[in-house]
């Protein structure tokens, strides 16, 4: 199994740059904040290991909320963040990006403070600013682009034999399947519709994985008497900060709102990014950093087979602390319009939401942690949205394929590889077609 | 907290709200431009509009509704406008980001609109909706034109037609509706429901009280000084003057029905035989064309449904014991306009049971799960056909009348963004509702190509103990000419319209 990577490269524009720096990344789309897989400057497309990437300009327009605390909000530079999910390490990922771009990279990094303009240099640049990952999920941890692709064409040719086949009786789903079965055989026989068995787990990541999930809770039963004793005084700390902290939920600015609706909807899968500041104080910043390395633990642990909680619609999202965790940074790849996305969030996980969010400066009041929160569905809305940050460039890999659509043709697979099925069985398998 | 005593202000509120006015057979719809403030504004001051008072209906009924840039010509403060919706205040078409997420593409895209699309003198400021008892409608239409005189430049009549309750295509419709909760029986508290209900809390659709949240939906609160004094004040606020309570948006879209081509493309797919050319539209709508359902009603009756059989037949059912789509096709029309689905997958009860569910461990639960909470998402439709009703015989005669025909869409709500476009763009237009590939709405999908997904012209109907039936190459059955958001006020905000 080829476990998913990550990068997310954060470095600051050199002063004045920012214009500059918008056109190059300009010229990487074909449409609006869309990336062109073909473009000159960085051909993402060329990268078969390569899901989802993308680049943004960080300038923080919420950070002036810190005033809501007493505090004067320090001058924060403005950076570039380029992320983006892989099959094996960000890391490799992105000497490969820096080995077969050198140019196209230095083009747009040389906007950024103190970017070397030797291909080495480079490499060690991008790396040193590589922010570590507080918290990720993989739709399908371990399903490669290469798997996509084999299972994609799978899914298509059985579903294309299936129209072909001629109109059958009822009663006749075992003869049904054996002909699709066949089919593969044939094909495959060709050399064509091959999968390519699943290679080895790296060791290195299947140990590092093993002890992961087995630390945390080791951690969290030795911590638990103290966790226990604290309880009361946490809970009391708690309430009295959600009573006092300050919403900051106001209609978003209609200008920044329609930028972020240009790039949005131009296929099926949409990409989010937000960033908020972490609320003052060592109580709420070590609660954030607590929940968020919880969060972490399910989704590597438990999730990652085609859901996070009830949603089914993310192909791959993260929670990264920038700043000394002052600021956290959340992105996300998800299917179908924003508002349905919302949706998702307020009507099936705002529990979820509220935990990790709540402490983030502005967000709508939250009780005991879990309630309320997001379910203050409009105040939700309008501080998303505010804090959200357009995409300049966007690259998404598989055109056209929802979450739900890779689950799908997985399972058409899996129902392809068994022995033998039920007619029951075969005709839900069917229905996937 | 306690219910609030049952709503008693139906003066206030205009009658579409409340009623369909079924009797008013007749009706006309008028789209006006401001053309003279202080004489719009002398009409609006005493227009006789129709309220949701009961008792012997008028034989003339008015309802008016304002376009934001209505508003603005009248007068109203830019600091009151700006604090209406934000979808309100950009228009239904005038903003391509809008139009893309609605499907509003190809023959749909507002450029090509008769009325309603980009350009200031396309959008209407004023819609007043006439309805008639038979034979009042014409007379009274003539009188308001020379009321209006220099006030307002009408830009066109909407006419509508009586088709007695079917739509063009020849289906029953209107049978699904929200029923309003004017009696604030459902408490105003956020919680999770378990089971789909019909009943929708009275802020869903009327402006000004708590909606399915248990929260105010926003809208324009103001200091009750001078021509804000005489509104209504807020229930959530009661200090401020509440613009908003009373009152619900409205969207009008004209939709043209290709009437002999849906026929037409679906007898050619059931190789020209009548019954299963008839079997093959009914499972693209998901209703029988005389409206009876496709599934037997519930064993337990469903809140806001009447117990009666016929309500019951009508619309006492969910689609829980047909997940697969055998009976009523996933994709069916009116299965994406409301997939009567609970907050939950249905599951046994218990904290545990629920607790699995919550957490997403239940696959089977999950697998229904695309789909959820569809009580924060229905709109209340008050539409009405036009043109001429045909015969399916008629129409794949070749000798169909050649006269614009379809679908006066209109419907209300408190939160344009959460229900009406919530709806039209991710289960009406979007291409992967409930994980359906390759398929839009069946009736009002727009086939075109999306950037990354080249066919979505089909349309799938699941069988027992044999493969889906497909079908493919759909064109567009229907074409939007016309459309805008509007705000329909209660009868005191329609009073400060014109004195503000």
């Amino acid at each position: 199994m080829t476990p998913q990577g990550h990068f997310m490269v954060v470095a600051e524009v050199r002063p004045g740059h920012e214009p500059a720096l918008r056109e190059v990344l300009g010229r990487m789309n074909s449409g609006p904040g869309q990336a062109d897989p073909g473009n000159p400057l960085l051909p993402f497309g060329r990268f078969d290991t390569l899901h989802f990437a993308r680049f943004a300009i960080l300038a923080d327009g919420t950070h002036a909320d810190l005033a809501s605390y007493g505090i004067p909000p320090e001058p924060l530079p403005t950076y570039l963040v380029f992320l983006g999910d892989c099959d094996g390490p960000g890391r490799r990922q992105l000497e490969e990006f820096v080995r077969a771009a050198p140019t196209g990279l230095r083009e747009v990094f040389g906007h950024c403070v103190g970017c070397p303009a030797d291909v080495p240099g480079m490499a060690a640049w991008l790396h040193s600013r590589d922010l570590p990952v507080a918290a990720a999920y993989v739709n399908w941890i371990g399903r490669t682009r290469q798997r996509i692709r084999e299972e994609r064409a799978l899914a298509e040719a059985l579903s294309a034999r299936l129209r072909q086949l001629p109109s059958m009786p009822a009663g006749s789903l075992q003869s049904v399947r054996r002909q699709l079965v066949d089919h593969v055989a044939g094909e495959r026989r060709q050399g064509r519709l091959l999968v390519a068995p699943e290679p080895p787990t790296p060791f290195g990541w299947w140990l590092r994985n093993l002890l992961h999930a087995i630390a945390i809770p080791v951690l969290g039963l030795v911590a638990l008497p103290f966790l226990l004793l604290y309880a009361p005084i946490f809970l009391w700390q708690l309430r009295s900060r959600e009573r006092s902290d300050a919403e900051i939920a106001p209609l978003p600015d209609a200008v920044h709102v329609a930028e972020l609706a240009s790039f949005e909807d131009r296929g099926i899968t949409n990409a989010f990014t937000a960033m908020g500041s972490v609320k003052p104080g060592a109580f709420r910043r070590t609660l954030v950093v607590v929940l968020v390395a919880l969060l972490d633990y399910a989704a590597r642990h438990v999730y990652g087979r085609g859901h996070l909680t009830r949603v089914q619609t993310i192909h791959f999202a993260r929670w990264v602390f920038i700043d000394d965790r002052k600021r956290l940074l959340f992105a996300s790849n998800y299917d179908g319009i924003l508002e349905s996305y919302m949706d998702d969030f307020i009507n099936k996980v705002a529990w979820g939401l509220n935990l990790v969010f709540s402490n983030g400066v502005g967000y709508p009041r939250t009780h005991w942690l879990v309630q309320g929160g997001a379910r203050n569905a409009q105040a939700f809305k309008n501080y998303l949205r505010r804090h959200q940050v357009a995409n300049s460039v966007w690259y998404k890999a598989d055109a056209g394929l929802s979450a739900m659509d890779l689950a799908r043709h997985t399972r058409i697979r899996e129902g392809l590889e068994r022995a033998s099925m039920s007619d029951r069985e075969i005709e839900d398998w069917l229905r996937l077609m | 907290m306690n219910t609030a005593a049952a709503f008693s202000d139906f003066a206030d509120v205009q009658g579409l709200l409340r009623f369909g006015y079924k009797h008013h057979v007749e009706s006309a719809f008028a789209l006006l431009r401001v053309r003279n403030r202080a004489a719009a504004r002398a009409w609006l001051a005493s227009a006789p509009v129709g309220s949701a008072e009961k008792g012997a209906p008028p034989p003339v009924v008015l309802q008016v509704a304002f376009g934001a840039e209505g508003l603005r010509e009248l007068g109203v403060p830019d600091a009151v406008c700006a604090s209406f919706a934000p979808e309100f205040l950009a228009g239904l078409g005038t903003d391509a980001n809008r139009a893309r997420r609605l499907g509003d593409l190809g023959v749909n895209d507002p450029s090509r609109w008769q009325w309603g699309g980009p350009g200031a003198e396309q959008v209407p400021h004023v819609l007043v909706m006439v309805y008639a008892l038979p034979g009042r409608l014409e007379s009274c239409c003539r009188e308001l034109e020379s009321h209006w005189g220099i006030a307002f430049e009408l830009m066109r009549w909407l006419s509508t037609t009586d088709m007695g309750g079917v739509e063009p295509f020849g289906f029953a419709d209107g049978l699904s509706q929200p029923e309003i909760d004017w009696a604030r029986e459902i408490p105003p508290e956020d919680h999770d429901r378990l089971t789909y209900g019909n009943l929708s809390c009275l802020g869903e659709f009327v402006l000004g009280y708590p909606n399915e949240y248990g929260r105010y939906t926003a809208r324009p609160l103001l200091e009750p000084v001078g021509a804000a004094a005489h509104l209504p004040r807020a229930e959530d606020a009661p200090d401020r003057a509440d613009l908003g309570r009373n009152g619900s948006y409205l969207v009008l879209r004209t939709l043209r029905q290709d009437v002999p081509g849906f026929w037409h493309y679906v007898d050619a797919q059931s190789g020209g035989d009548a019954t299963q050319r008839k079997q093959l539209a009914e499972a693209m709508v998901g209703r029988r064309m005389d409206g009876q359902a496709l599934l037997p009603p519930d064993d337990a009756p469903l809140a806001g449904v009447g117990t009666d059989a016929a309500s019951r037949a009508k619309n006492g059912f969910t689609f829980d014991a047909d997940p697969a789509g055998v009976r009523c096709p996933v994709g069916a029309h009116i299965r994406r306009a409301n997939p009567r689905n609970p907050d939950l997958p249905a599951g046994t009860s218990g904290l545990v049971s629920r607790a699995i569910r919550m957490l997403g461990f239940d696959a089977g639960a999950l697998h229904a799960d695309a789909v959820a909470s569809v009580r924060f998402h229905r709109v209340l439709r008050r539409g009405r056909e036009y043109g001429v009703r045909m015969s399916v015989s008629e129409a794949l005669s070749g000798r169909a009348p050649q006269v614009e025909t379809g679908l006066h869409f209109i419907c209300l709500c408190a939160d344009l963004a959460r229900q009406f476009e919530f709806v039209q763009g991710a289960w009406i237009a979007g291409t992967k509702f409930a994980a359906l590939p390759h398929e839009a709405d069946p009736l009002l999908g727009n086939r075109l190509p999306a950037p990354d997904e080249p066919d979505t012209a089909r349309f799938t109907m699941p069988r027992a103990g044999c493969p889906s039936r497909v079908v493919d190459g759909m064109p567009p059955f229907i074409e939007v000419t016309g459309g805008a958001y509007f705000f329909l006020p209660g009868v005191r905000a329609l009073r400060y319209f014109a004195t503000v």
